[in-house]
């Protein structure tokens, strides 16, 4: 590419002429409000080719959250094009180039897509829009002011002369870059806000969308890995006799701490392993038991933490207080599992080497597979492919080291496949979580001050360092104490890290996931005691957050929270600020006699500021409160002599098509800034589920997954 | 050994161990990548082809057990009318999300309204609860196979006969 430096520094939009004939616009995806300076740099790319189509390319990944269809929306609106005309591109790995704003690396996660680009995509589009108007109307010597641009064309309105971008790129690329390009007034938008036809649907429903698993290099061998069934455990010896025999097995690769079968095709590499015989070094987690770890965050409940919030004085209000709550929660390490178990491909020689993969984090999956195979990075090439889901398990590059130091031994491409149960018991779990509120109450059961540990590991730390300060995770006191008017709050992060060899990571919801539940568990049984209805009591409480209330008011409405339910059934609400948005879900759940919870409805209204396609939003909310209904019921990993019991969906027991309760989303109008839609539905689902459970049987719900009667014995 | 199947019309000669699924057969020999691998042990409904119009998991349908069946995967669903009317419902509610699942979503549901175009919840429960989205699609899939239904009642009045494919 040649770049004309026209650089406008207040929106870094870069204009210059590519291959002699296409505009290109090049812009930075906005920039962290603490970051020192903004890169210089344009990180993503409009580019409109002699023949009018117009590429985006975006550093963000499409994992099922719509990222390309909205993104594709917004430029278009702004452009005055098609948005289903146009041609999305992943961009290429590049931590330089194509951090994301708000999280600083090349990442897609945080439900931060739309958010940290919105206002960005708008204006490299605004620009383009007024670069091409400008040129044609410097053509036709006309004022720009007479002239409009309407669907790929620039019109002159009185004359009725018109021109194609394609025929304006040339003499566009000429023009300055606008300082402060002018954006369409909301009221006017035609695409943002309407429903548009996902770009990605066709091929998702013919078998043609290719995902990580599909790649087929000419050539490909195929290898099963199996790491050490003990958490960092090591190979101590193999025997491949019997594995070499399988017909189609071609090589027996072994690592530090796993072991892959390479073959012709993935039954006999599978084969294969089952014939491997490998004797492994146990190491010091052999007897490790989920007890073990339980007692270890119950431990450290009893250690004071690092103080992430401390507003007025809640030692005095304590003290003051007419009575006071107190209240642990339990919540235990989930797996991901993903429908697409991981995987990755490459092909490694001695120059350089291809890799392909489905990651949530690009760059980082570059530099994963530069490391394992020893090259250097610009010597690696990544081709991002759809994920079959993400849920932050792509966000880490595990996957993608262990297969580059596979394919590093093997000749030609290899696709390194994790079976379902090497998937589920080698996650990057969400780990164990607890958690003890204490609430002063006045006389009236109106909360005066709030007491919060929060007991979990720091993943920030080793994630993304910018998320933590002074120690603490700032994710994981996120959403700990509650959009509520409480004059003094105190909350502690006391640090609990899973033996080593056990990782943990980002779970879909990450802080809120665990805190909502809290939160909104604590709320809920103050106003069972203060003898209040349980949305009256928040709403009292919601003086300083007016959207979350009235997105509390819409779902009173919507799930007619006031109409009495049959006996066994129960409704119950949650409220919360997250994510950039602000929503209130009601749960509908009966409950049988002998306790097994089903959830019938759950109704969710929804503030997430200016909505760019409102069905892709309806979906993600909708999704997301599946997930964490699936949580609440029934999701739950256990450990024993330092192997995880769970490795298939027979024992990790997800949500299915007749337990899934029927969803409706209703969203609250707003020109705010767009806020995050992908994980909020599961963190408001959950809390609205175990506030169910309580109205349905008066039995508070302090442990996940949720186990009544005999449900639970059955579970033992 | 050698042998040949009819997969989506057409015959195949593929040399294959007799006990590898045809999972594997579709997705490592013949380049038929929409069959989806998602836990190998029947219980996440990703893999599903039709069998002689029957929805299988071909995680766990060795390549002997097919015979001379006819065996059709989600590459050849739009040459069914029931297909096509599924592909229809799927787009217009946007039922995908991540996708990965889809593919065994519509050949169970096909495989459904192939016998009845009008089923209950209770019928659509008791075929769609062995495919997983954890993406949380239940509500639109629900959706789509009775708007599919609803296409297919439009066009053929009478329920049509089981293995209608093509």
């Amino acid at each position: 590419m040649s770049t004309v430096p026209n650089l406008s520094r207040r929106n870094f939009l870069v204009a210059s002429l590519v291959g002699g004939s296409s505009l290109m616009i090049g812009f930075s995806l906005g920039s962290r409000a603490q970051a020192p300076s903004p890169p210089p740099t344009p990180n993503a790319f409009i580019k409109i080719d002699p023949q009018g189509r117009v590429t985006l390319f975006m550093p963000y990944v499409e994992m099922g959250q719509g990222a390309y269809t909205s993104q594709a929306q917004i430029v278009a609106e702004e452009l005055e094009v098609d948005p289903a005309a146009m041609i999305l591109e992943a961009a290429p790995a590049d931590e330089r180039l194509y951090a994301s704003p708000l999280l600083g690396g090349q990442i897609t996660g945080g439900s931060l897509s739309l958010r940290g680009a919105w206002l960005s995509m708008r204006s490299a589009g605004a620009a383009a829009r007024m670069m091409l108007i400008e040129a044609a109307a410097r053509k036709w010597q006309v004022r720009s002011g007479s002239c409009r641009a309407e669907n790929g064309r620039v019109i002159h309105t009185a004359s009725k002369r018109s021109l194609g971008y394609g025929e304006l790129t040339q003499a566009a690329a000429r023009l300055p870059v606008p300082q402060s390009p002018v954006l369409k007034n909301p009221k006017d938008f035609r695409v943002v806000g309407k429903p548009t036809p996902r770009v990605d649907t066709p091929e998702k429903i013919n078998g043609q969308a290719k995902y990580g698993m599909d790649v087929r290099p000419e050539g490909v061998r195929y290898a099963i890995v199996s790491a050490s069934p003990v958490f960092n455990g090591k190979v101590a010896s193999i025997d491949d006799s019997a594995a070499m025999a399988v017909k189609g097995v071609r090589q027996i690769v072994r690592l530090d701490n796993a072991v892959a079968v390479v073959a012709d095709n993935t039954w006999a590499a599978r084969k294969g392993l089952n014939a491997l015989k490998v004797t492994w070094d146990e190491g010091t987690n052999r007897g490790v038991s989920t007890a073990d770890l339980v007692a270890a965050a119950d431990a450290a409940l009893e250690r004071d933490g690092l103080i992430a919030l401390n507003t007025g004085d809640v030692r005095k209000a304590e003290a003051a207080a007419a009575n006071r709550y107190e209240q642990v929660f339990r919540l235990p390490m989930l797996a991901h599992a993903a429908m697409e178990p991981l995987n990755c491909t490459l092909h490694v020689t001695s120059e350089r080497c291809e890799v392909w993969c489905g990651s949530q984090v690009v760059g980082r999956a570059q530099k994963a597979a530069a490391e394992g195979t020893g090259l250097p990075l610009d010597k690696v090439v990544v081709h991002n492919l759809f994920l079959g889901g993400g849920f932050g398990r792509r966000l880490e590059h595990d996957y993608v080291l262990q297969a580059a130091r596979i394919a590093k031994q093997v000749q030609g491409p290899v696709k390194v496949i994790w079976t379902r149960e090497e998937d589920m018991q080698h996650d990057y779990y969400r780990y164990h979580n607890h958690s003890r509120v204490t609430v002063g109450l006045d006389a009236a059961g109106r909360p005066v001050s709030w007491r919060h540990r929060v007991v979990g590991p720091n993943i920030m730390e080793r994630f993304l360092p910018v998320y933590q300060k002074d120690g603490i995770d700032l994710d994981i006191v996120d959403c700990a104490s509650g959009p509520y008017d409480i004059p003094n709050v105190f909350v502690d992060f006391s640090r609990n890290e899973p033996p080593k060899g056990l990782a943990c990571g980002n779970w879909r919801g990450v802080g809120p996931t665990r805190n909502v539940f809290i939160v909104e568990s604590v709320i809920d049984d103050l106003a069972h005691r203060a003898k209040q209805d349980p949305i009256e009591y928040r709403r009292s409480l919601l003086s300083k957050a007016p959207r979350a209330r009235a997105a509390l008011d819409l779902v009173a409405e919507k799930s007619n929270w006031s109409t009495p339910l049959a006996p066994g059934r129960g409704r119950g609400v949650a409220v919360f600020e997250g994510f950039g948005s602000h929503l209130a879900l009601v749960a509908e759940t009966h409950v049988s006699p002998s306790g097994v919870v089903r959830v019938e409805r759950v109704v969710c209204a929804v503030d997430t500021g200016l909505v760019v396609n409102p069905d892709i939003v309806r979906a993600q909310i909708e999704g997301g409160i599946t997930f964490g209904v699936s949580a609440a019921l029934r999701e739950h990993v256990t450990v024993a002599n330092g192997r995880v019991q769970q490795a298939n969906f027979d024992s990790y027991q997800v949500l299915r098509m007749h337990e899934a309760p029927q969803v409706e989303v209703h969203i609250v109008a707003s020109n705010e800034a767009p806020g995050g839609v992908g994980e909020p539905g599961t963190s408001g689902a959950i809390a609205a589920v175990a506030n169910a459970v309580f109205a349905a049987t008066g039995k508070r719900v302090t442990t996940l997954p949720i186990q009544l009667g005999l449900s639970q014995e059955a579970r033992a | 050994m050698t042998r040949s199947i009819s997969i989506n019309g057409q015959s195949q000669e593929v040399d294959v161990d007799d006990d590898m699924p045809m999972l594997w057969v579709l997705r490592d020999v013949c380049g038929l990548t929409g069959t989806k691998y998602g836990c190998g042990i029947a219980m996440c409904g990703a893999c599903t082809i039709h069998v002689d119009g029957a929805a299988r998991r071909s995680c766990v349908t060795p390549v002997q057990l097919i015979g001379g069946a006819q065996v059709r995967t989600v590459e050849a669903l739009h040459e069914s009318e029931v297909g096509r009317a599924l592909q229809r419902a799927w787009r217009e509610l946007e039922v995908p999300q991540c996708g990965y699942c889809q593919s065994g979503q519509l050949m169970s549901a096909a495989a459904l309204l192939t016998t009845n175009t009008t089923p209950s919840d209770a019928e659509i429960d008791a075929v769609m609860a062995g495919n997983i989205c954890r993406c949380g699609t239940y509500g639109r899939i629900r959706a789509g196979i009775k708007l599919a239904g609803s296409y297919l009642g439009k066009q053929q009045p009478s329920t049509t006969a089981a293995g209608s494919h093509g």
